[in-house]
């Protein structure tokens, strides 16, 4: 409350005494000053300006990592990845289309306990006959024409969802597994979107 | 009178957006919406139901309240005490006083703190307000705003505490935290991208700060009520899934001096309607 009337101190201690340089020492002071002016909200918690190595490392590198670097990252994501333990990797596409079509999830204004959304028409055009998709990631539309159905496509898109960080080290996309956003049977459900010829993303 | 013309187009665009968002189709529900809010623009002609908040907000400023009891008419936004026109559009801003780059938001609140005496824990109780009952604050920022109409935006971006600022938000922008990984850029750093149907600006490009930057404070027909900047940005990092920036923080600040110097040329229209 009274850092408000007495900056000077504030900005003393925080930086101004030592003016970040580099983008090392900018970044350190983005984030120190992000640790200072936030509150916990609802279930999002202080931790969550916490980064793991990873985003530390796209954080610090603009999201280009250095080719070995990127590679090692990869790996390192790829070997966390829990595949199902029941060997199958497909559930019901209508399920997962409800999911992809749900952005609710993990903001402060969410309830605990109540299960997340998989944004992915944020990101994606999935369905054709949905015409409100958002650009960021590639179009997914005919995803399993492409891909096909092999134990290796159905583990390869599991996976995707699971981490996307272990394709693309630096990706745009969440690591909806790997924080525990969705659970198994929901990634399962959202591979059927993708991958079954039933599904109206390869009809 | 021009209040009930206002609030009898308010209803009837309730009408229009609730039995859009009822309809199962998403094309026909964004023709609906966009119809909607076209069908409103022509009710209201040249009106924006910001108007209402300015007109309040101008009654609080020239009231005399708080402790002190006196009006906010002696405040200084940076032009000098008791100049409201054309001061918005020169802020974010260092102001010697207080030490600090402050945004409009931040410098009126200081004035209600060390002019009205206003206490620091009341003045921070209710920033955002409700369509039913918006927030003193809103209704003085679009007072303040309103008054920077035809003035173009330029923060003097001079002082080397409004340069530290700057560089800070432009960091913070880039940061990729919480459990998706998202920062400001993820969403907003690439030309042309949407959410859904929602257009993203480019907010590492002039071009896009400008056109957004002059959107804000906005009144938004989905929430029928006035926003101002500081809720722009707490709802981006809400969007993000961050814990809450704590209103007029330094990092707040900065975020909003980077696009405000960003935006610098355009011209400020006064608060904008949007969806
Ligand atoms: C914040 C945006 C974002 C969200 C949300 C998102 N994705 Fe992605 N996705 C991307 C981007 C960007 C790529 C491009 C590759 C990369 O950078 O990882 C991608 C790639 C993919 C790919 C690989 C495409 C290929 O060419 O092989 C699949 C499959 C995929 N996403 C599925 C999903 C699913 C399913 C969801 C919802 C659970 C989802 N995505 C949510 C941004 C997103
Ligand atoms: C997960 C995606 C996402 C992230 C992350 C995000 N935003 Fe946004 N932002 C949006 C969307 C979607 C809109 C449009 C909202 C609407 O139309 O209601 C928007 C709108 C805006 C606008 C208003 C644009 C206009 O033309 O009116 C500004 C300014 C803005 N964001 C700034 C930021 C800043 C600064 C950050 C980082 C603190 C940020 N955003 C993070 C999705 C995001």
């Amino acid at each position: 409350m009274k850092n408000y009337l007495i900056p000077l101190a504030v900005l003393l201690v925080a930086g101004c005494a030592s003016q970040p340089t580099g983008p090392e020492g900018k970044l350190r002071f983005a984030i120190d000053s992000m640790k200072r002016d936030f509150q916990a909200k609802g279930i999002a918690g202080m931790d969550r300006l916490e980064a793991d190595k990873l985003l530390q490392t796209c954080n610090q590198t603009g999201n280009k990592p250095k080719p070995d670097v990127a590679e090692a990252i990869e790996a390192e994501q790829a070997v966390a990845i829990r595949l199902p333990a029941d060997g199958t990797h497909m559930g019901d596409w209508k399920e997962g289309e409800k999911l992809a079509q749900s952005g609710r999830g993990m903001t402060w204004s969410d309830k605990a306990g109540q299960p997340n959304g998989g944004n992915c028409y944020n990101c994606h055009r999935i369905s054709k006959n949905e015409i409100s998709f958002g650009t960021i990631g590639p179009s997914l539309v005919g995803y399993g024409k492409l891909k096909g159905t092999s134990l290796e496509a159905q583990k390869n898109a599991y996976s995707q969802i699971y981490n996307s960080k272990a394709f693309s080290a630096c990706s745009a996309m969440p690591r909806f597994g790997h924080v525990g956003a969705l659970n198994e049977k929901q990634i399962k459900d959202l591979v059927a979107l993708l991958l079954d010829p039933e599904s109206p993303v390869n009809k | 009178m021009k209040k009930r013309i206002m609030a009898a187009a308010l209803v009837s665009l309730c009408g229009v957006l609730g039995l859009s968002f009822a309809t199962p189709s998403l094309a026909q529900k964004k023709d609906e919406t966009i119809a909607g809010i076209e069908k409103y623009r022509e009710m209201l002609g040249d009106d924006n139901p910001a108007e209402l908040y300015e007109m309040r907000g101008e009654a609080a400023w020239k009231k005399p309240a708080g402790p002190n009891n006196v009006s906010l008419e002696k405040c200084d936004l940076g032009l000098g005490a008791g100049i409201v026109k054309g001061a918005y559009a020169q802020t974010p801003r260092y102001f010697e006083d207080a030490g600090r780059v402050m945004d409009i938001e931040s410098r009126i609140a200081w004035c209600m703190m060390t002019v009205q005496g206003i206490s620091e824990a009341d003045m921070r109780k209710r920033p955002f307000g409700s369509a039913d009952k918006p927030s003193l604050m809103e209704d003085l920022v679009t007072y303040v705003v309103t008054a920077s109409k035809g003035f173009k935006i330029a923060p003097p971006n001079t002082h080397p505490q409004e340069k530290a600022a700057f560089e800070l938000g432009q960091s913070i922008f880039h940061v990729r935290a919480g459990p998706y990984d998202f920062s400001c850029a993820t969403c907003h750093g690439q030309d042309g991208k949407r959410i859904r149907l929602q257009e993203l600006p480019n907010l590492t490009k002039a071009a896009d700060n400008q056109r957004a930057y002059i959107g804000w404070p906005a009144y938004r027909v989905s929430t029928s009520q006035v926003h101002s900047m500081q809720w722009r940005i707490n709802d981006c990092f809400r969007q993000q899934r961050l814990p809450e920036p704590k209103y007029m923080s330094e990092s707040v600040n900065a975020l909003i001096t980077y696009m405000a110097v960003m935006a610098t040329g355009a011209e400020y229209k006064g608060p904008a309607l949007k969806r």
